[in-house]
C-alpha cells in the first residue's frame, strides 16, 4: 500500500504537499494517532525516526518529522503545527522514538514548543537562564547580553502533560539526587573528544546514569544560515563535523542542487565520490586512533595519525585544506584535482593495505583490548533503531541502515561494495565496523580513481541562487552515520530555514542506554567506540 | 668455586680508609656524621640524577615504539638537555593551594610517597661493600618502606576534595594493596631458595649462578609474576589506572602543581628503578656479574666489569622490558585487574612458594 494511502487511511483529512519532498500535513490532535500507527505498522513499521526539525511558519508553529522504516527503506515526512505562539504545546513521541527524547529538547530550545508527555524539558543547547526562543522570526537578537555568571545545573526538570479534562499540568522530574555521587567528566576532558559535558552519577566504579550536557560551542550555525546566502551557507558546513567535511557539504551541494535543478557533471560525481571515500577513511584512522589512546594505548594512536597525515596531504594538494577543505561548490567541486591525486591516492591505498595488519596486531588481538570491548556496552538493534544512532553503531547492531546503499546518490549505485554490518553490538564489533569499513572504502576508491572521466569539474551557476518555494532534503552516509540536510525555502535567495541532522547527537543521546550499569573505564571505551564530534552536536 | 673476583669488586677498603682517616682529625662521632651527611647528599643526588636518565628514556624508548623521534632540540642533536629544562620548569611553577583540600594531609601526602621511594631505594644493593642500609631482614624492610607510598597516595587523593582524585586513590589503594600479596610471595620464593633476608646476603649466595638459573622453573615463573606484580605497584601502563588519564585526568595528583606534583612523578619514575632494582637484585644476581660454568675466558672477562655497572645494567634491561609492556598495551579496567590478582596470579605465586619449597627441600636447584 502506498504510504500516501496508509496516512489517508488512518486519518482521511491529512492532506499532502509535494514542493520537494512529500509531506503529510496532519494537525497536533490527530498527529499522535497517525504516528503510533505508522509506527507499529505490521508490515512496514516506520520504526526510525531520522530528525525532527522544528520550523516557524509566522502565523504558526510546527515540526517535520522525518521518518523512514527499517525494513523497506520507504522515507515519509509529518507535518503538524499549533497556532498558539504563547503557549505552544504538541504531543510528544518519545515513548514511540526514544531519540525524540532529545530532539524535542532541541525543538523546544530553539522554538519554545513544549512536548507533552516528554520527561525532561530542559533545553538542551543554550542557558537554561536564557530569554526567548532564538530560532523564532521574532526573536529580538539583543535580548541576551553577554552573561559571564557561572551556571548552575538544575537537577529537576518539567514535565508536562495533558490532563484527561483537556487542561494542561506539570509536574517535576529529578535527575539526580541529592546523595547522588554525580562526577563531571567534561567539559573540559581528555576523551570527551571535545567540549561535550557528562554528568554522571556513579555508585563506586559503576554507572549509574549519564545526562550529556550539549552546547558548549553551540554557535547557532542554523540561525545563522537564515542569513545567508546559499553558496555562503557552505562554508559553515565544514564546521559541524569536521572529520566529515567533505562529506556533509556533499549533502547541502545535493539538496541545493536538487531543489535548484542543477545537473551536475559526471567528473564532479567522481570526485565528489572519491573524496568522501578518503574522508571515511581518514575518519576511521581517527576513529582507531582515539580508540586505543581512551583505552590507555598510547603507541597504535600514532599508526593511526602517520596514515591519516597522508590523507591530508592529498586534499592539501587538491583542495588547499587538511581538516576544513571547503571543496564542494553548488553545480560542482571548487578546483580540479591536483595531476597527482590519482597516483598519490593509489600509492596511498596500497600503502595503507600493507600497513593494516599492524593496527591489527597491535590492538585488535591484544588479549586486554579483546576484554575491555567484547561484550561491553551493548546496543540492542531495537534501541539502535528507536535511538536513531546510525552509521557504524547501528550497523554494529545489526541494524543495516548505509545511505549510500538504500538511498544511493552520487555514485554509490555503480559502484561494488559490501554494507558492513555486525549483530553483536557490543564495543568490539562497533571498532569491527570501522575497521572493516576502511577497506571497503579503498575497495570504492580503486573502482573510481582510475576511470574519473574528462569534462567539466563544475557547472556555471548563478552567484545568487533562489531556490523555489518548498521543502527540500538530503542526506548522505558521512563517517559517522546518515548526516541530513532539511531545507525550507520560502523562494527567497536566502533560505528560510536549514536545519542539519546531527550525527552526533543520537550517539551521545544513547550514552545513557549503552553505559548503565558498566564501568567508568568502560565509559570513556563507549564513548570512543560510539565515536562522536562535538561540533557536529552542538552546531 | 673460585670467588676471588668478590675482593676485586669490594669497595670496602676505600670506605674503611675513608673512615679512619676522618677519625684521625675528628672525634668518631663527627665523623660518623659528616659521612651520613654525605651519603644522604649521594642518595639524594643519584635519585635526582636516576629520574632525569630514566625520564629520559622513556621519552626516547617510547618515541622509538611509536615511530617518532623524542626529544630532539634541547641541548644539541639528541635533546639531552631537554629533561633538565623540564626540572628546572617544574621546579619554578608555582605550587597552587586548593582552598578546601585538607591543608595539613594535602601538603604531606607527596612527601610521604618519596619519603617511601628514597627509603627503599636506599636499600639497593649497588656494589660490593656499598649497600647503604644494611640489615639482617633488608628485603622485608623494602617490602615494609614501599607500603608508606601507598598511604601517601590514598592521602593525597582524599585530602584534595575532588572527585577524580578520590576515584583514582581508591583504585590505587585497591590495586596496590592487592599486588603487594603477589610480590610478598614472590619475594618470599627467592628468600626461600637464598636461605636468607638480607639483601647482600642474597647477592653473595648468587655468585655461583644466579637465583633465575638456580630455581629454574619455579625462579622465572616467579620472576614473570613479579615483574607483572612490580609494574602494577609502580602505578605504570597496564595498571596505571591511579592516573589514568583518558578516564581521570590525572587521577591522584589531579590537583598538585609545582614541585608537589614533580615529587609524585619522581617517585613514580623511580619507584619504576627500585622495582626493576629488587627484580635483578632477586633474580639476576644483583651486582654479580655473568658466569657460565666451562668458560673460564669469558667469565675471567666478565670479572673485569665492575659491580655497578652489572648491577645498573641488569635494572636497565628490567626497565626497559617493563617500558615495553607499558607503550604496547592498552590499559586494564579495575574489575579486570583485581580479578587477574586474585584468581590468578596470587594463587600462582602461592603454588610457585610450594613448588619451590619442596625444590629446596629436596635439593632440586642448583
Amino acid at each position: 500500500m502506498d504510504i500516501k494511502e496508509k496516512i489517508s487511511a488512518i486519518y482521511p483529512d491529512a492532506s499532502f504537499s509535494e514542493q520537494g519532498d512529500l509531506l503529510a500535513i496532519i494537525p497536533a490532535e490527530h498527529f499522535r494517532e497517525v504516528a503510533e500507527k505508522l509506527r507499529y505498522d505490521n508490515e512496514d513499521p516506520m520504526d526510525y525516526l531520522r530528525d525532527i526539525v522544528g520550523m516557524d511558519w509566522g502565523e504558526s508553529l510546527g515540526t517535520i518529522y522525518y521518518l523512514e522504516s527499517s525494513r523497506s527503506y520507504n522515507r515519509i515526512a509529518l507535518k503538524t503545527f499549533t497556532t498558539d505562539r504563547d503557549n505552544a504545546y504538541l504531543p510528544s513521541v518519545c515513548d514511540l522514538w526514544k531519540t525524540a527524547e532529545i530532539k524535542e529538547r532541541e525543538v523546544f530550545d530553539f522554538f519554545g514548543i513544549r512536548f507533552l508527555g516528554n520527561p525532561d524539558m530542559r533545553r538542551l543547547y543554550l542557558r537554561e537562564n536564557w530569554i526567548g526562543f532564538p530560532l523564532r522570526k521574532d526573536y529580538d537578537m539583543n535580548s541576551n547580553p553577554l552573561d559571564m555568571e557561572n551556571e548552575e545545573n538544575a537537577d529537576i526538570t518539567d514535565e508536562y502533560y495533558l490532563n484527561p479534562d483537556g487542561t494542561i499540568a506539570d509536574k517535576k522530574n529529578i535527575i539526580f539526587n541529592q546523595k547522588d555521587f554525580v562526577v563531571n567528566i567534561g567539559p573540559q576532558h581528555p576523551s570527551t573528544h571535545g567540549v561535550l559535558r557528562m554528568r554522571t552519577s556513579l555508585d563506586g566504579e559503576t554507572i549509574n546514569k549519564i545526562d550529556p550536557i550539549c552546547g558548549y560551542i553551540h554557535r547557532g550555525i542554523e540561525k545563522m544560515n537564515e542569513s545567508l546566502t546559499y553558496p555562503q551557507t557552505l562554508a559553515l558546513t565544514d564546521r559541524l563535523d569536521y572529520l566529515s567535511a567533505h562529506q556533509n557539504r556533499h549533502a547541502l551541494c545535493m539538496c541545493i542542487e536538487k531543489a535548484a535543478g542543477i545537473e551536475i557533471s559526471e567528473r564532479a560525481q567522481y570526485i565528489r565520490t572519491i573524496m568522501d571515500e578518503l574522508q571515511r577513511i581518514d575518519s576511521h584512522l581517527l576513529f582507531y586512533s582515539c580508540l586505543v589512546m581512551d583505552m590507555g594505548g598510547l603507541t597504535p594512536f600514532f599508526y593511526g595519525f602517520r596514515e591519516r597525515e597522508m590523507i591530508l596531504d592529498i586534499f592539501e594538494e587538491t583542495t588547499g585544506g587538511r581538516l576544513i577543505q571547503n571543496y564542494n561548490m553548488i553545480g560542482g567541486v571548487q578546483a580540479d584535482i591536483h595531476p597527482t591525486f590519482q597516483n598519490k591516492v593509489k600509492a596511498f591505498i596500497k600503502h595503507l593495505r600493507s600497513v593494516i595488519k599492524d593496527y591489527h596486531d597491535i590492538f585488535t588481538d591484544n588479549v586486554i583490548a579483546i576484554n575491555r570491548l567484547k561484550g561491553i556496552g551493548i546496543l540492542s538493534k531495537e534501541d539502535a533503531i528507536s535511538l536513531g544512532t546510525t552509521g557504524g553503531t547501528g550497523r554494529a547492531s545489526g541494524w543495516s541502515n548505509d545511505v549510500r546503499k538504500h538511498h544511493p546518490y552520487a555514485l554509490y549505485d555503480k559502484v561494488d561494495f559490501k554494507e558492513i554490518v555486525y549483530n553483536e553490538g557490543d564495543s568490539f564489533a562497533r571498532y569491527m565496523v570501522r575497521m572493516d569499513e576502511i577497506m571497503e572504502s579503498c575497495h570504492i576508491i580503486e573502482q573510481l580513481i582510475d576511470n574519473i572521466p574528462e569534462g567539466e569539474f563544475k557547472v556555471k551557476t548563478k552567484p545568487i541562487l533562489r531556490i523555489p518555494e518548498g521543502t527540500y532534503s538530503s542526506a548522505v552516509e558521512s563517517s559517522r552515520g546518515e548526516f541530513g540536510v532539511f531545507l525550507e525555502s520560502k523562494g527567497d535567495k536566502v533560505p528560510y530555514r536549514l536545519h542539519y541532522r546531527s550525527t552526533g547527537l543520537p550517539l551521545v543521546h544513547a550514552m545513557d542506554t549503552v553505559c548503565r550499569g558498566n564501568k567508568i573505564a568502560d565509559l570513556i571505551a563507549i564513548g570512543g567506540s560510539l565515536d562522536f564530534v562535538i561540533p557536529d552536536i552542538d552546531r | 668455586m673460585k670467588q676471588a673476583f668478590l675482593n676485586y669488586y669490594d669497595i670496602t677498603p676505600v670506605t674503611t680508609w675513608i673512615h679512619e682517616t676522618l677519625c684521625s682529625v675528628m672525634p668518631e662521632g663527627l665523623a660518623i656524621f659528616l659521612e651520613s651527611l654525605a651519603v644522604g647528599v649521594i642518595v639524594l643526588l643519584m635519585y635526582a640524577i636516576l629520574a632525569i636518565i630514566l625520564i629520559y628514556m622513556e621519552r626516547k624508548v617510547c618515541a622509538a615504539f611509536q615511530c617518532r623521534i623524542g626529544p630532539n632540540r634541547v641541548g644539541g642533536k639528541g635533546g639531552l638537555l631537554q629533561v633538565p629544562a623540564d626540572v628546572i620548569k617544574i621546579l619554578t611553577k608555582e605550587i597552587i593551594h586548593l582552598k578546601r583540600a585538607d591543608q595539613l594531609l594535602y601538603a604531606l601526602a607527596p612527601f610521604l610517597v618519596i619519603l617511601a621511594s628514597i627509603l627503599t631505594f636506599s636499600c639497593l644493593p649497588w656494589n660490593n661493600g656499598a649497600e647503604i642500609l644494611h640489615m639482617n631482614i633488608g628485603i622485608l624492610f623494602v617490602l615494609a618502606a614501599s607500603s608508606i607510598g601507598i598511604l601517601g597516595i590514598l592521602l593525597a587523593g582524599w585530602s584534595s576534595n575532588s572527585k577524580y582524585t578520590m576515584i583514582g586513590a581508591v583504585r590505587s589503594g585497591a590495586m596496590l594493596i592487592s599486588y603487594e600479596l603477589s610480590i610478598g610471595i614472590t619475594v618470599l620464593t627467592m628468600v626461600m631458595l637464598s636461605g636468607t633476608m638480607d639483601i647482600q646476603q642474597i647477592v653473595y649466595n648468587q655468585a655461583d649462578g644466579w637465583n633465575i638459573f638456580k630455581g629454574h622453573i619455579p625462579a622465572i615463573l616467579a620472576f614473570v609474576i613479579y615483574l607483572i606484580a612490580g609494574n602494577a605497584e609502580a602505578n605504570r601502563g597496564p595498571f596505571d589506572l591511579a592516573e589514568a588519564e583518558q578516564e581521570l585526568t590525572a587521577g591522584y595528583h589531579t590537583e598538585y602543581s609545582g614541585i608537589h606534583f614533580g615529587f609524585f612523578y619522581l617517585a613514580e619514575y623511580l619507584n619504576l628503578f627500585i622495582t626493576s632494582g629488587i627484580a635483578a637484585t632477586l633474580f639476576l644476581g644483583g651486582w654479580m656479574p655473568l658466569h657460565i660454568p666451562g668458560l673460564d675466558g669469558f667469565n675471567a672477562v666478565m670479572d673485569y666489569i665492575p659491580g655497578i655497572v652489572w648491577f645498573l645494567g641488569k635494572t636497565f634491561f628490567v626497565v626497559f622490558l617493563l617500558m615495553w609492556i607499558k607503550w604496547t598495551f592498552p590499559r586494564l579496567r579495575i574489575d579486570q585487574v583485581l580479578t587477574l590478582e586474585w584468581k590468578y596470579l596470587m594463587p600462582l605465586s602461592l603454588i610457585v612458594l610450594v613448588i619451590m619449597t619442596a625444590c629446596v627441600v629436596f635439593g632440586l636447584v642448583f
